[in-house]
């Protein structure tokens, strides 16, 4: 019971397909929420179309990082994978198995995958002490409740909260990091080998948001965990990750290394959104907004390339063709009509090239 | 007019549980000068919100004492009575807000809430403050700004709202306007926008303004000066500049270093601040960074440290700034 707290390196025993295959497989994932008709009951019945046909892949052992501006989807996927919604169409395939088909029913599957969310308090139950909001999990999945409250003080001692100061405390009791910590710990108890943070670390002070990423890294290595690491903090995002997703209303419109998406976007939009950043030097203040406006509503959203009522260099084909999603190089992929032969798009001159790109984001 | 905008001279703001005593700002001097922009940065309970809260005097007075100097424009804010107090605020203070779905009554429209605020400081007729509202929201660039002041909070996108809460604040041309963490709920591609209008409207009407945040990022874009907060006191204070190239007060030098170029790469450990912030009720004799410092020595802890001017305008509260020095983070520029 105890071999929760020392390291596993050795591999998974609950590794079917070898580290080539990737943990999670997500195919052309669709969730929209239905809006009422309007009072009258005419017109056509409409919906928030939250996540539209998104595909991507979770390594082994990596972190992949997901950023996107409020409303781009981000949140309702960690739900999808969560399955803590049920989608619309499109399927999940972890480890080979497809989640909620009888080879991997939603049960075994919710022990492998667990979810560290943003408010620290309300995803805590007030009435439960933190040894006992640890311990839950694991005895709904048929271990004694004499071993979960064991393995939740092994845990909590592991997240740095001393069990026999905090094991009786009740949330209301502890700071936000520390709170933040028995989430950890909590999603921790079920040894899952997914881990979903959404904007776990957002609502922190900068210097213990800085803790709780230190602590993020060293359990991800002595538990051999995978991270999707959700967060609009596009330093942390970097920091964290190794692969890194960019979701603009309900799409993904670029992945790549951390390395290829910061240094050498190759979407109008990535780089946008890199260049929002303040960067820090009173030297180099932002005189121009990179994007204006607030992202289009989902309800309704643009034809074409979605981006383009925002987009610099729209031409008047993405208004009306969709683009594919191309790879521009090894693993590195953008969904833009400039990377689409055959797409009619004209590229400027001034179409932000990778060596031009790489210099001007340098800075964030 | 007086020489400064907002005043503040040792300004002790406490706060009155049962049982307890919270020691929420602990000596603040702070001086805004006319049409400058100073940044209040520090984490939560560093007291940067209460300390502006105090300027328009927005805390219970039941259980509230605020203790110091604090003058706007040269007048006494402390010494007001309710009515002088309603004239200052919105006519020569206004405040804009982090949550403006909060901050904005839900149930009248938003042109509604601009022109009650111009009638109740200026007799003039519905038609001119709608006239005036109108001009407002073309001002901070409110897309179809005719539609939009018969619109309601919720109707509107967040980047819209705090624009709007931004015209609503300088309906009645304040000079002096404070800001407390007015992009902090916003996505950074929205929140640049809001920066930028602000920076521009400052200039653009001379405004004094405070910007509280916790955002350095946030406080350089704006900012000509930046005071750091620490357990309800300024711990460093100096021109953006200064302060970001060359920063003294270890509290001030750890947060720039989990932030600072190079500082976050994959693969590397950050540095991070041990422990927590100090507990307002229970505040040490000494320096309240001291528990966390780890240049701290025993004269640290025994007596509160006095400002140091480390460079012309550059203060910082602490007896080893030279030693502070020799750690503070290289900045690429």
């Amino acid at each position: 019971m105890n071999d929760m707290t020392t390291p596993t390196t050795a591999v998974d025993p609950r590794d079917v397909g070898g580290p080539r295959q990737p943990l999670m497989r997500v195919q052309a994932l669709k969730k929209h929420f239905p809006l009422k008709r309007s009072s009258l009951g005419f017109g056509p019945k409409s919906a928030v179309r939250a996540v539209d046909g998104v595909s991507f892949e979770i390594r082994k052992g990596e972190t992949l990082g997901v950023v996107g501006e409020s409303g781009c989807g981000k949140s309702t996927t960690a739900r999808l994978l969560m399955q803590l919604i049920v989608q619309d169409s499109g399927e999940l395939v972890f480890d080979g198995a497809t989640v909620g088909a009888r080879e991997l029913p939603l049960r075994d599957f919710r022990r492998q995958t667990q979810m560290v969310f943003q408010d620290s308090y309300s995803s805590l139950n007030p009435r439960m002490t933190i040894e006992d909001s640890v311990a839950f999990g694991p005895t709904v999945h048929g271990v004694s409740s004499r071993d979960a409250l064991n393995r939740a003080h092994d845990l909590l001692a592991r997240v740095g909260l001393e069990p026999a100061r905090f094991a009786g405390r009740y949330p209301h009791e502890l700071s936000g990091g520390q709170r933040q910590r028995v989430n950890i710990a909590r999603a921790l108890a079920l040894e899952p080998r997914l881990v979903i943070l959404d904007e776990a670390v957002s609502a922190l002070d900068k210097s213990v948001e800085a803790q709780v990423l230190n602590l993020l890294e060293d359990l991800k290595r002595d538990f051999g965990l995978t991270y999707l690491f959700i967060s609009h903090d596009l330093h942390v995002v970097r920091y964290m990750s190794d692969r890194v997703l960019v979701m603009y209303l309900g799409q993904v419109v670029e992945v790549g290394t951390a390395t290829q998406v910061f240094d050498a976007p190759r979407h109008p939009y990535t780089r946008a959104l890199l260049r929002s950043m303040p960067s820090g030097d009173p030297m180099q203040r932002t005189t121009e907004a990179p994007l204006s406006g607030d992202p289009p509503n989902p309800i309704d959203p643009p034809s074409g390339c979605r981006f383009h009522t925002r987009c610099a260099f729209a031409q008047a084909v993405c208004s009306q063709t969709q683009p594919d999603f191309i790879e521009t190089a090894a693993g590195h992929g953008a969904a833009c009509l400039r990377w689409q032969p055959g797409s009619g798009y004209m590229p400027p001159p001034d179409f932000p090239d990778l060596a031009e790109t790489a210099a001007e984001v340098a800075h964030v | 007019m007086s020489e400064f905008a907002v005043e503040l001279k040792d300004l002790r703001v406490e706060f009155r549980a049962p049982g307890k005593r919270i020691e929420a700002v602990n000596g603040v001097d702070l001086q805004l000068r006319q049409g400058e922009v100073v940044a209040l940065i520090g984490e939560s309970g560093s007291g940067k919100s209460v300390t502006l809260r105090t300027v328009m005097r927005l805390h219970p007075e039941r259980n509230t004492r605020i203790t110091g100097t604090l003058a706007v424009n040269g007048k006494n804010v402390l010494g007001m009575n309710p009515r002088t107090l309603a004239d200052l605020r919105g006519k020569e203070v206004a405040m804009i807000f982090q949550e403006p779905l909060l901050a904005l009554d839900p149930v009248y429209t938003v042109g509604a809430q601009i022109i009650e605020a111009i009638r109740r400081h200026e007799g003039v007729s519905q038609a001119d403050a709608r006239a005036r509202a109108l001009a407002l929201f073309e001002k901070v660039r409110i897309p179809s700004p005719e539609r939009r002041l018969t619109a309601y909070p919720h109707e509107m996108s967040g980047g819209m709202r705090q624009r709007a809460m931004i015209a609503l604040a300088l309906a009645c041309n304040p000079k002096v306007l404070l800001a407390d963490e007015p992009t902090t709920a916003l996505d950074a591609t929205v929140q640049i926008q809001i920066l930028l209008l602000l920076r521009e409207l400052q200039r653009d009407l001379g405004l004094s303004v405070i910007f509280v945040t916790h955002d350095i990022g946030a406080a350089v874009e704006v900012a000509d000066r930046i005071a750091v907060m620490y357990a309800g006191r300024i711990v460093e204070e100096g021109t953006a500049r200064d302060l970001i190239l060359a920063p003294r007060h270890p509290y001030t030098i750890a947060l720039l270093k989990s932030r600072a170029h190079g500082a976050m790469t994959r693969g590397t450990r950050l540095e991070t601040i041990g422990g927590s912030p100090p507990d307002l009720s229970a505040l040490p004799p000494g320096c309240a960074f001291a528990a966390r410092c780890t240049l701290a020595t025993d004269a640290c802890r025994a007596a509160q440290p006095p400002a140091v001017e480390v460079s012309p305008g550059h203060h910082a509260r602490c007896i080893r700034t030279d030693a502070a020095a020799a750690i503070a983070p290289m900045m690429v520029t």
